[in-house]
């Protein structure tokens, strides 16, 4: 990391620059913000509605109508597990039970700690293989209870 | 002499431990001075064998699975980089029965090939149909689609065909051919598996679709879910870009086709088409009124051809081996062949691709084994959250279009979500209609309003409060949302709701119907 950390609005203009020239460019926008802040903040979106010249709601209304787009940072970690029907078909709910009562939070919350934020997801793709659960982008596959803590404990010592 | 051996990069096989396997090798490897060389390919689709691992040897393919890191150096004891027998050995993989007894057209090369190297794709066959197409007029490619019978595999079944002759008709300075790679089906996998084990099959489908209507621009809209996939489908159109397949001039043809990869950001309602081409647009998901149909004016307002990925994916066997080889498969008015996946609570999940016709019993017996827990299959749902259950009693269905939908059921886009004698029907009836509230984009009322109203029926039906009074209303309920729902997510979430009601009262306290009221 270089001792000079870049200020957010530097990190919006370069994403806008990066992203001149596309049509319809508000996601992959949107989606380079939150890469590089993890999170799209209130002061991005009155920056992005200048560049594009659209009003701040409009770009407002974007950010609130997609699930994958966040206003506040999240955790250090990001658990999402999946509660559709092929996970539920295989023990999902009680593993969804599990992730609140092992981590403590509920789902869209994040951890006193600040370490883990608890995201439910509505199919990853991985459903011969259910239940499936995705911590910052890692997949796992046929999760029961005992190997969530195990993922859990990982990702924590990864930090 | 290098052995060659192949650990899946299919993401449903990184979530099981593959990444680890590869790197174990390797290690093993070089502590016994073995020379290996490493393909990470796309996943056979036997997913209840993965991580699995195969060796070239010259009898063929030879298959080892589920592979654990520990089991590693085992396999090198027992000699495998030769084909050695060892417990997790499973024989030529071509001649496992699962895969044995399957017509892979449009998944032909996924598992086999390695996905990112545009040469193996040609080894295999690949690049064939966009040759012929470059040749033909476009209203010839777009015959031969129709001619095929393919119908779009996304879930509503429509002509291909139709669909794509309607943009050629239609004059545009400007014109798109956009994929849904929006899968957001539980039980549904086909599209990621192509994108992550064949994506230039999809290439090479789009840039035919697109010589063919005369669209010069494409988008493959993949989920934001979908990170190992929109990794691959990046890497792949930058491949086949630098190596003429798409571009300014594609194959020297003098015709353009340009790929672009865009990234959805978690909202299900986007599979819809036309919310899908408002989210390309950079608005919000918000579903559009139709006509006008999206051939005429869609992305941009201009014609757009926007078909499922497994239908674009399906074009080039088509245009390679001609329309009558395609629509040789299948019965009815469903050719050809659907990617089925097995999933939920199926000892043998996967990928089954098969001419239309077999039946659920074949598909959740002889190829899934049935259960994964043991326990007798009580219900299924096929087509994902908009499909309906189906009891043991509708297992002889053969998986046809027609044949489904004269029971209210669909077959959707090849997804089947097994369940056991363990499920309660009136929690995943309920699940639906709470699904429907968390996506719904909010712009027709039966949808926005109803899906909460849904959930909150069912829970004092299953609560017994007035239980004859409120099943009554749930009915009258579903039929406004499937009456009055701008698009299938209203419109069909009932499906789910009425199928768990009619075939398993029981579960919601309810006195089963009686026949032929």
């Amino acid at each position: 990391m270089s001792s000079q950390k870049k200020s957010d609005e530097a990190i919006i203009d370069g994403v806008l620059a990066a992203c001149a020239g596309m049509d319809g460019e508000l996601l992959p926008i949107l989606h380079g913000i939150q890469d590089a802040l993890g999170c799209v903040p209130p002061s991005a979106v009155a920056r992005v509605a200048a560049a594009l010249n659209l009003s701040r709601a409009e770009v407002h209304g974007v950010v609130s109508f997609y699930h994958h787009f966040r206003t506040a940072p999240p955790g250090r970690h990001t658990v999402h597990v999946c509660r559709a029907e092929s996970c539920q078909a295989m023990g999902a709910n009680r593993l969804v039970e599990h992730a609140r009562a092992t981590l403590g939070v509920d789902f869209h919350a994040t951890t006193a700690d600040g370490e883990f934020t608890l995201e439910p997801v509505y199919c990853l793709g991985h459903c011969a293989l259910s239940p499936a659960m995705m911590v910052d982008g890692e997949v796992h596959a046929r999760v029961t209870p005992a190997r969530f803590e195990e993922i859990i404990r990982h990702a924590k010592e990864a930090a | 002499m290098s052995a060659r051996v192949y650990v899946p990069r299919d993401s449903s096989a990184l979530a099981v431990g593959a990444d680890a396997v590869a790197a174990a090798i390797a290690v093993e490897a070089a502590r016994r001075g073995a020379s290996v060389s490493l393909v990470r390919n796309g996943s056979r689709g036997l997913y209840w064998l993965e991580p699995m691992v195969e060796v070239e040897t010259p009898r063929g393919r030879v298959a080892y699975g589920p592979v654990a890191a520990a089991d590693v150096p085992s396999l090198f004891e027992a000699g495998f980089l030769q084909g050695g027998t060892h417990r997790l050995a499973h024989g030529a993989t071509e001649a496992i029965a699962y895969l044995k007894n399957q017509e892979r057209l449009t998944f032909a090369r996924v598992g086999i090939v390695d996905p990112l190297s545009v040469e193996d794709y040609a080894a295999h066959g690949g690049w064939r149909g966009l040759r012929n197409a470059l040749a033909m007029p476009g209203a010839d490619v777009v015959k031969a689609v129709a001619d095929s019978g393919l119908r779009g595999r996304g879930g509503a079944a429509f002509p291909a065909g139709i669909k794509w002759k309607t943009v050629l008709d239609t004059p545009a300075a400007q014109k798109y051919v956009v994929c849904n790679a929006d899968e957001g089906d539980s039980g549904t996998f086909s599209d990621r598996m192509v994108m992550e084990g064949d994506p230039f099959v999809l290439i090479e489908g789009m840039a035919i679709a697109g010589i063919a209507v005369g669209a010069t621009r494409g988008y493959i809209y993949v989920r934001s879910e979908y990170p190992h996939a929109i990794d691959a489908m990046t890497r792949a159109v930058a491949a086949a870009r630098a190596a003429g397949y798409l571009g300014s001039d594609v194959l020297g043809s003098g015709k353009a086709f340009e790929l672009e990869v865009r990234k959805g950001a978690g909202a299900y309602i986007c599979g819809e088409e036309t919310a899908l081409l408002e989210s390309l647009e950079g608005k919000r998901g918000m579903v559009r009124f139709k006509p006008p149909l999206p051939a005429i004016q869609g992305l941009f307002g201009k014609p757009t051809l926007i078909n499922n990925l497994v239908t674009l994916a399906s074009v080039p066997v088509i245009l390679d081996r001609g329309a009558a080889f395609y629509r040789d498969y299948g019965m009815g008015r469903s050719r050809g062949t659907l990617p089925i996946q097995l999933a939920g609570n199926i000892r043998h999940g996967g990928l089954v691709e098969k001419a239309f016709g077999l039946t659920l019993r074949e598909l959740l017996y002889d190829f899934g084994g049935g259960s994964a827990s043991g326990r007798p299959i009580r219900a299924v749902q096929v087509g994902g959250p908009l499909g309906a259950y189906m009891p043991a009693s509708q297992f002889d269905t053969p998986l046809d279009y027609e044949a489904f939908a004269a029971i209210g059921a669909m077959v959707g886009h090849g997804g089947i979500v097994a369940f056991d004698d363990t499920v309660d029907m009136a929690a995943m009836a309920r699940y639906a209609m709470e699904f429907c509230a968390i996506e719904s984009c909010g712009k027709c009322t039966p949808c926005r309003i109803g899906s909460t109203r849904g959930a909150e029926v069912i829970d004092r039906i299953v609560a017994g409060r007035d239980r004859a009074r409120n099943a009554e209303l749930l009915e009258d309920l579903c039929d406004t949302m499937i009456n009055g729902s701008l698009c299938a997510l209203g419109g069909m979430t009932p499906f789910p709701v009425q199928s768990a009601v009619k075939h398993f009262p029981e579960d919601f306290g309810l006195a089963p119907k009686r026949k032929a009221a």
